[in-house]
């Protein structure tokens, strides 16, 4: 919806920077004028509660590092030191470590709510494929921030997960070895993990204004799925939307500041308090609870098949479960974006959302627990055959049987029709 | 229409919750430990308004000067954390003739030698070993764990459905518990079993049946000077709250701060709803 800039320099410093730098038109026209679709629900602020967690992160993050020591000999006491002796240690560390699970909370619920309003559907895909990156290198930079208290989890999370690239053929070990710098996790490892981590978040950063830009040129989808008609299914961003995008950041800032406060090692793991020790392998090595359904998906390949061995699998098939939402686009045959009017697609979509939860739940037991009477290992595997045929097989086949309900004709015919009620 | 939504999340909600708690329940056992569940205990320090009772610490640290201190370290404690705002409240100067009891190398001096001298405020807790190898030598090949974050560095894992509910209410004494319950936990094995050579049973005991340390404490081996009853049992519980104090030194601060912090926002949040509703006054949606 990028249309016609409405924009008028009115103050003389206005007027000197519109012709050098058009600066305050990009944000006037970004931020202010932006025509939003009237009828986004709460979903919709997820976009800027990430905004906000981002900043969060990458502000905490800076301060952290100035007292951080990213050495393996005293890695473990720095962070203890910033936990005790610097002034607001605690607080802006536990606002950092919980922060990366705000963060992905409000990931998943962005994710899930493009899922299920079809927010992939042209003209939207290259802004969901640049979504999938910033997923992708969020992943990559929470397992990197979580190696850096060198904790028996970090170290051994870390050595855990560098090990998937062994099973590549031929290039998995040089690959390995080049990542961890060396033949095992060691004070090479958490130095360049350490850079890494610092790196990352400045490229989402990067990623996110592609994806705003995308965002402004197509315009938001919305709980409808259809297309913005006119004037009158919009309103300006501001006030509209930045009143509510407010208020949602606020009650979500409540419940981040609720685990910060009272409970802020509930979403860790109590063996990252006891420092890395090479030679005490712990007894149960579990990662971060947001990796957990791809942590199940892995474990659920436990058999070869043909020239795949269980492991390459494994890892293929935890890959695979991330890099599907990528063609989610063009798997998803149905010319309806919404699922609220698509009957079958909402019931699918239902289950998708409990087997994620089912699978995470899974990724955190033991693979021999017994289950309703059945292996975690073979609960894992339905999980992961379901993961697989919502994207592989249901989304492409129901755009051929479903049929779906009408469509209203307009954002503000259905808001019309809502409110005659 | 959000309504609508909130229902289906609701469904969503409620069948997730009935599908795993029939799974919780139909979770077969087999062997986890610790075999007996820690026993809740009432702390001063837990929940949105707890807060460490300085007496309790002062207790626990005597306990732990006088009977953990011999076999655990505490490296990452200082003598003048002891005197610091939310912690045992001792004074400085009580601090400074306490930790000169103690000595510590020091050096090289002008002449380019080691010294020993005693130790100041700024210094940590003495260990009681040189080095882990020593400690274990010592101790029949275990190692004592050092006790600088023991408290937070043991959970027992609480499994579904409980995690859910403790997210809402808070539970973040699983570590005192965990310690409180395992100092008191020791008993004799039941028949049919026995333990290896030089252990000691304890169903409270996170990693087997039984651990290398010997029950550490006993009524009256420690003498409290505050008429405290001088039972096992209040032992256990006093250096528990020492050792989540020496783990977590900031909590005090912490939850006085979240208060503060909770209570604006929500009374920002209150006021942005206003705002929100002025604004969309008269534009359906």
């Amino acid at each position: 919806m990028s249309g016609h800039s409405t924009y008028v320099p009115r103050t003389a410093i206005g007027k000197w920077f519109e012709a050098r730098l058009p600066i305050v038109r990009l944000l006037h026209d970004t931020a202010v004028s932006y025509p939003t679709p009237r009828n986004l629900n709460a979903l919709w602020t997820f976009g800027g509660i990430l905004a906000m967690m981002l900043v969060v992160q990458i502000v905490t993050g800076i301060v952290l590092a100035m007292h951080y020591a990213a050495e393996s000999h005293v890695a473990f006491r720095s962070v203890e030191g910033i936990m005790r002796d610097v002034n607001w240690g605690w607080l802006i560390r536990y606002l950092h470590a919980n922060g990366a699970s705000m963060f992905f909370i409000a990931v998943y619920v962005h994710i899930f709510r493009g899922l299920y309003y079809g927010s992939y559907k042209a003209p939207r895909e290259i802004l969901w494929i640049l979504g999938v990156i910033i997923y992708l290198l969020m992943m990559a930079a929470a397992f990197m921030g979580y190696v850096l208290p060198w904790g028996q989890m970090s170290f051994w999370g870390a050595t855990v997960i560098t090990n998937f690239f062994t099973a590549l053929p031929i290039v998995g070990q040089p690959i390995q070895t080049l990542l961890i710098g060396g033949f095992s996790v060691d004070n090479a490892t958490l130095n360049r993990f350490y850079s890494l981590h610092y790196l990352l978040p400045f490229l989402i950063a990067g990623v996110v204004v592609l994806h705003i830009w995308a965002l402004h040129v197509v315009g938001q989808n919305n709980p409808l799925g259809i297309d913005v008609k006119n004037d009158k299914d919009t309103v300006p961003f501001t006030p509209f939307a930045t009143s509510k995008d407010a208020m949602w950041m606020v009650l979500f800032l409540i419940f981040y500041a609720w685990f910060v406060f009272y409970q802020p090692n509930f979403l860790g793991h109590p063996d990252n308090y006891i420092e890395a020790n090479p030679l005490a392998t712990p007894a149960h090595i579990v990662p971060e609870w947001y990796f957990l359904p791809f942590y199940a998906i892995l474990r659920a390949i436990d058999f070869n098949l043909g020239p795949i061995d269980s492991k390459l699998g494994g890892v293929l098939a935890m890959f695979g479960a991330i890099a599907v939402l990528a063609f989610l686009p063009w798997l998803d045959t149905s010319k309806v974006r919404s699922g609220r009017f698509r009957p079958i697609f909402k019931v699918a979509f239902w289950l998708f959302g409990l087997n994620a939860l089912f699978l995470g739940f899974l990724g955190s037991v033991k693979t021999d627990d017994i289950i309703m009477g059945m292996q975690a290992v073979v609960w894992a595997k339905l999980s992961t055959l379901y993961y697989f045929l919502y994207f592989l097989v249901i989304l492409p086949l129901l755009g051929y049987i479903e049929k779906p309900r009408p469509l209203p004709v307009s954002i503000n015919d259905a808001i019309l029709a809502k409110s005659a009620h | 229409m959000t309504a609508k939504m909130i229902r289906w999340a609701a469904v969503a909600f409620a069948a997730g919750i009935a599908l795993t708690s029939s799974i919780a329940a139909a979770q077969e056992t087999a062997v986890v430990y610790p075999l007996i569940t820690p026993t809740r205990h009432e702390w001063s320090f837990a929940g949105i308004f707890g807060q460490y009772d300085k007496a309790q610490l002062q207790r626990g640290y005597q306990v732990y000067k006088e009977v953990c201190s011999a076999c655990h370290s505490m490296k990452l404690v200082k003598f003048r954390n002891l005197s610091d705002e939310g912690g045992p409240g001792f004074s400085e100067d009580a601090v400074k003739v306490l930790a000169s009891t103690y000595s510590i190398q020091d050096g090289p001096n002008d002449a380019g030698d080691m010294f020993e001298r005693p130790r100041l405020p700024s210094d940590p807790f003495p260990s009681p070993f040189a080095n882990d190898n020593a400690a274990r030598a010592a101790n029949g090949g275990a190692l004592p764990p050092d006790m600088s974050l023991l408290a937070k560095a043991r959970a027992v894992h609480r499994g579904f459905p409980w995690f859910v509910f403790d997210m809402f209410w808070p539970y973040q004494e699983q570590g005192p518990d965990y310690i409180a319950s395992l100092i008191t936990g020791y008993q004799d094995p039941p028949e049919g079993v026995t333990v290896p050579e030089g252990t000691y049973y304890n169903p409270h005991f996170i990693n087997g049946i039984s651990l290398r340390m010997p029950p550490p404490i006993d009524n009256d081996v420690v003498q409290y000077s505050d008429g405290t009853p001088q039972t096992k049992e209040q032992y256990a519980e006093d250096v528990s709250a020492f050792l989540m104090w020496a783990a977590e030194p900031h909590l005090n601060a912490r939850k006085e701060l979240g208060l503060k912090v909770m209570l604006f926002l929500i009374v920002f949040a209150g006021i942005l709803y206003f705002v929100k509703r002025q604004v969309w006054r008269g534009v359906a949606h």
